[in-house]
């Protein structure tokens, strides 16, 4: 499952549909996709969770991978990657080592990327990876020349 | 094609100069360097392991790898252009500087580093002055604050986001957001809105734009 489970809609994933409100605590250990709403604290420690275009979430999330392209408020920790998508909705602080965030998602908060491993660590023994080089900021090369009519 | 060499057409619906228009940009501005920047970054570099670093802009992927993952620094993106069209809508300008103020929830003496943008130009002086003093106080000695400051007042300014390119440049991309009128503040009033923090350099650009750095010492 691990292998495949990149973006939570593999033949075993376990689905929270739109309809489900859940109050309190979810764990776990599988693979989880949320369509519905979830107030409390979300631990997948060693699993990938993806909240859906729907799913709208008011909790504390720990997760391997968090994939977010519906609305979270709360604190997001992920000792992999975090996701946000083009309209997910962040609100909260996020600790990981990767953080994507794609044009047109909304986050207001804070991002650590070298606590990350540490905050999980506690009781996520071996899964934490270091964090990754980063890849260069997209764009021209260094020392590209304004154009006489550019805003500036 | 023909319309595209003779340039008709330019109140399309892309056109970011469009009244009403869909101001939201599609990343393709050109890169221009930036004189301020490779210096704010040496002064955050400066600061030791793990920097906290505040942007004042909304959320931009590569910004975020770039302090993030490529100067490891802990990173609040505040989006307060938010706030700002939040409170012209309402009418309620007057109120937006102790609303800043109540949003920048980070300690005192905790902050490497401020990327103002041009967020200054939207507040009246009275709010400039309330959020400058709140920035101060949050900073840790040998911070950096980088701001653009306009040198004349314009009726109404489209919004901007600033997306780092690289180590030397920016590009400035249209912000879908309705923006506003921007104020203009002579030096001397940066200076003392930013007392005790000094500038350490000050750029004249060519839409006559002043780009700052301020240092606390």
């Amino acid at each position: 499952m691990a292998g495949n489970a990149q973006h939570g809609l593999e033949k075993n994933a376990v689905n929270i549909g739109k309809s489900v409100v859940i109050k309190g605590e979810l764990n776990g250990s599988e693979d989880l996709t949320i369509e519905g709403q979830v107030e409390g604290k979300i631990e997948l420690r060693q699993n990938v969770l993806t909240i859906g275009p729907n799913g709208r979430i008011k909790a504390q999330v720990f997760a391997k991978a968090v994939i977010i392209l519906g609305e979270v408020v709360g604190n997001v920790s992920a000792t992999e990657k975090v996701d946000i998508r083009d309209n997910g909705s962040v609100d909260g602080d996020i600790a990981s080592p990767r953080v994507a965030i794609a044009e047109g998602a909304h986050f207001r908060g804070s991002i650590d990327m070298q606590k990350a491993g540490a905050k999980t660590e506690k009781s996520d023994k071996g899964d934490a990876k270091p964090a990754t080089p980063a890849a260069a900021p997209a764009g021209q090369p260094a020392g590209s020349p304004a154009p006489a009519n550019a805003t500036r | 094609m023909l319309s595209k060499i003779l340039n008709w057409g330019s109140k399309g619906p892309d056109d970011p100069n469009r009244p009403g228009g869909d101001r939201s940009s599609k990343g393709n501005e050109p890169a221009v360097p930036s004189k301020a920047f490779p210096k704010f970054v040496s002064a955050l570099s400066s600061q030791g392991e793990s920097a906290t670093v505040i942007d004042f802009g909304p959320v931009i992927g590569t910004n975020v790898a770039y302090f993030g993952e490529r100067l490891g620094c802990k990173l609040f993106i505040e989006d307060l252009l938010t706030e700002l069209e939040r409170h012209r809508k309402a009418g309620t300008m007057a109120d937006l500087g102790s609303a800043v103020e109540s949003r920048l929830r980070q300690e005192e003496g905790s902050v490497d580093g401020v990327l103002l943008w041009d967020y200054f130009d939207f507040l009246d002086k009275a709010s400039a002055q309330r959020v400058a003093s709140h920035i101060v106080k949050m900073m840790k000695p040998g911070g950096a604050i980088m701001g653009f400051f306009c040198t004349s007042a314009v009726e109404h300014a489209p919004l901007t986001k600033y997306e780092i390119v690289d180590d030397t440049s920016l590009r400035l991309r249209a912000h879908p957001g309705a923006g506003g009128k921007k104020l203009a503040l002579h030096n001397r009033e940066i200076i003392k809105m930013f007392d005790p923090l000094v500038v350490a350099e000050s750029f004249l650009l060519k839409n006559n734009s002043r780009e700052i750095l301020l240092r606390k010492r």
